[in-house]
């Protein structure tokens, strides 16, 4: 049972299941294990960053592509639920139909770009989706009227996810576990649902004949071609999968925020948070998706503080508490990324499989 | 014996052997790229049909274009010569940038004399420290960040983006996250009128020192041994190497002096716009990736066409639509590959 669900890909390695399996219960239990509206919001953001990070890797890890242009897709799912939900009317069709409308988009989006560089050199494609990613920012900021600019957009999602819809009023009095039973509890569900989905939905696609066409053009595209796949075929497919995919997970942020903007859903920012999350996690394993986006999310959140304490520990000092100061995040997240690339590609879930 | 007839003889058929006539589309298809500079100029001269700005936009594109080839020239070589791919490229600019914009600070009483000699002598003191600084990063970044990872594009992608968000940070850093607006030396303010069109006198300077920067480049090239060590390494770099030659050093070489030259368009670049950011070189690699791509990675040429293309389009799409300014880029490139899939001038690899 389990062995199918994920697609015959066992983590392989104690360690490695133990840590995915204490991921995975504190995620589904969330709400009732840190009951707190900061920690189910970092939950609720581990598990969009999983599917995000996961549908990167895919493309990365899988097919040796490089694209800036993952959080493009990302907001585009998630403009298109809340445009939707802004034009529609709250409601679940609302963003069923924008879910869609964005994830399609995606695709098709993907798919030109993909046909005009990867039929060239794969290396054109890094350079076009940065340069694309950058104008359809800078575009989103400027076509106020439609998405609200630099403001971004505030929606309603149906009552039945907000914080004010309450149920189980008979049964359990309104609670259980002393956690109030309200739609926010749902919304989290939702988005924990959607998230393991796409997720075990991707675990399929990287084990199917498909994935395994892939990886083999990552080892050696000349050879792969000469056996007979089509190589850009392959590649232009798995960019579209991907960017639909990550569509589908801006969805479920907006679904979760009731809010867009550009900073939460289409800066550069975001494009870096993902690819360490790839590297630290490990490239071309599904699995690295969910370690890398747990670890960076909860060190985003709480180690931020802990930087803020030290640079005021070493206030004293020349240059060390501008050097350790929180809004230098980004400094050490950079020497972290080059450091994993060169000494640790395989990331912790290579390491864990190696060792073990 | 029987008789043997001969078969008569004929006169072999008439017959003028001419060569296939080359036609106008196949001769005038190598000029192509250089064409499409001024077609570009008259297609706006046709769109705004008012002399006097159009002469305005066309000089302040050529600007754009002169400083963007500046920025990117280095990058196309480093490319063509080792296969490396640098996105730390757009570091260059920034440090270039803040080291040159520095130094004119300091030398405040140079900037603000009203002597034209002085002020350029400012700017070139300014250049020089920028290009020395940006070349010993080169140096630094060749040695720590790419050398590990020759051959494997994608490590070498993620690993420059790495040092590229390093590089930023240490900028905020150093000189403070703000952003720090500059004035002009001050004989360059300002615009000179000619033939009605008002034209900034820096955008004639930043003209000025890319076409030096361009000939000095294509001379280096075509006329020294240096060049032509560096072009028969682009085309073939294992024959360079076998007939003795340490491609090796020549590639060191050639990354200095790019990023060199990102250091010189970044304190140009800043003088241009007036404001300098840490993510201004960030900002200006969109704009180099698209020249490398339309110009053909590896090829100078194909870069300066690419560059002046793209300054040119953008400053008239600017006048005519300002929000589509930037989407412009986007669809020259894909017109342009859509035309020739490498690049305008592709660089041929004899492998």
């Amino acid at each position: 049972m389990i062995r199918s669900l994920l697609s015959g890909d066992t983590p392989r390695s104690l360690p490695l299941a133990l840590l995915l399996g204490g991921i995975l219960i504190c995620l589904a239990l969330a709400p009732f294990l840190f009951p707190g509206v900061r920690t189910v919001d970092t939950a609720a953001r581990i598990c969009v960053f999983i599917v995000l990070v996961a549908s990167y890797d895919l493309l990365l890890g899988y097919g040796g592509i490089v694209s800036f242009a993952h959080t493009m897709f990302f907001g585009i799912g998630a403009y298109g639920v809340a445009l939707a939900s802004t034009h529609m009317g709250r409601g679940f069709d609302a963003i069923a139909f924008g879910a869609v409308a964005g994830a399609l988009l995606a695709a098709a989006l993907a798919l030109v770009i993909g046909l005009f560089s990867l039929r060239v050199r794969a290396i054109f494609f890094a350079m076009i989706t940065l340069a694309v990613a950058s104008a359809v920012a800078v575009l989103v900021s400027q076509l106020s009227g439609l998405t609200g600019g630099e403001d971004g957009l505030t929606f309603k999602t149906p009552r039945e996810l907000g914080p004010a819809f309450k149920f189980g009023k008979e049964a359990f009095d309104g609670t259980l576990f002393g956690v109030k039973l309200n739609g926010k509890l749902l919304a989290y569900y939702f988005v924990f649902l959607g998230a393991l989905v796409l997720f075990l939905g991707l675990l399929r696609v990287v084990n199917s004949p498909f994935g395994r066409v892939l990886q083999a053009i990552r080892e050696n595209d000349f050879r792969a071609e000469a056996i007979g796949y089509r190589v850009v075929y392959y590649r232009v497919a798995a960019t579209c999968l991907s960017a639909a995919i990550a569509a589908l997970a801006g969805s479920l942020y907006a679904v979760w925020l009731r809010y867009v903007g550009p900073d939460t859903s289409l800066s550069m920012e975001i494009m870096i948070d993902i690819l360490l999350m790839v590297v630290i996690g490990g490239m071309g394993t599904m699995y690295g998706a969910v370690i890398g986006a747990t670890l960076f999310v909860l060190a985003q959140n709480y180690l931020q503080n802990l930087m803020g304490a030290a640079a005021e520990l070493t206030s004293a000092l020349p240059l060390l508490p501008e050097l350790l100061n929180a809004d230098r995040w980004l400094l050490w997240l950079g020497v972290l990324f080059i450091l994993s690339v060169y000494f640790f590609p395989t990331g912790i879930v290579g390491r864990l499989r190696n060792s073990g | 014996m029987t008789d043997f007839v001969r078969p008569k003889m004929t006169a072999a058929p008439e017959h003028a052997p001419k060569m296939a006539e080359v036609t106008f589309r196949d001769r005038i298809a190598p000029h192509m790229p250089i064409l499409l500079v001024p077609l570009i100029a008259i297609a706006g001269f046709i769109a705004i049909q008012n002399p006097s700005s159009w002469l305005t936009l066309t000089v302040s594109g050529l600007a754009m274009g002169m400083m963007i080839f500046i920025m990117a020239s280095g990058l196309t070589l480093v490319f063509g010569l080792m296969d490396v791919i640098n996105f730390g490229h757009g570091a260059f600019v920034s440090v270039g940038a803040f080291i040159g914009i520095s130094v004119l600070m300091l030398l405040g009483h140079m900037t603000e004399a009203p002597s034209l000699m002085l002020n350029l002598g400012a700017i070139l003191l300014a250049v020089i420290g920028a290009m020395l600084a940006t070349g010993l990063m080169g140096w630094a970044f060749e040695k720590v960040i790419v050398e590990p990872v020759y051959g494997h594009h994608l490590k070498q992608i993620l690993v420059t983006m790495g040092g590229l968000i390093v590089v930023e940070q240490l900028i905020i850093v150093l000189w403070g996250p703000e952003e720090i607006y500059i004035l002009r030396p001050e004989a360059l303010k300002g615009a000179i009128t000619f033939a009605g069109a008002a034209i900034e006198k820096y955008r004639l300077v930043a003209v000025g020192v890319g076409l030096v920067v361009f000939l000095a480049m294509r001379w280096v090239l075509r006329r020294t041994k240096i060049g032509l060590i560096v072009r028969a390494g682009v085309e073939n770099g294992e024959m360079v190497q076998a007939l003795g030659y340490r491609l090796r050093l020549v590639f060191v070489g050639v990354f200095i002096a790019g990023s060199a030259l990102a250091g010189l368009g970044g304190v140009m670049w800043g003088l241009y716009q007036e404001v300098i950011t840490a993510h201004m070189g960030n900002h200006a690699m969109i704009l180099i990736f698209i020249v490398v791509i339309i110009g053909g990675l590896g090829s100078v040429e194909g870069c300066f066409i690419g560059a002046l293309l793209v300054g040119l389009l953008q400053n008239y799409i600017a006048f005519i639509e300002p929000k589509a300014a930037l989407i412009s880029n986007i669809a020259l490139m894909v017109t342009i590959l859509m035309w020739r899939p490498m690049g305008m001038i592709p660089v041929v690899k004899a492998k």
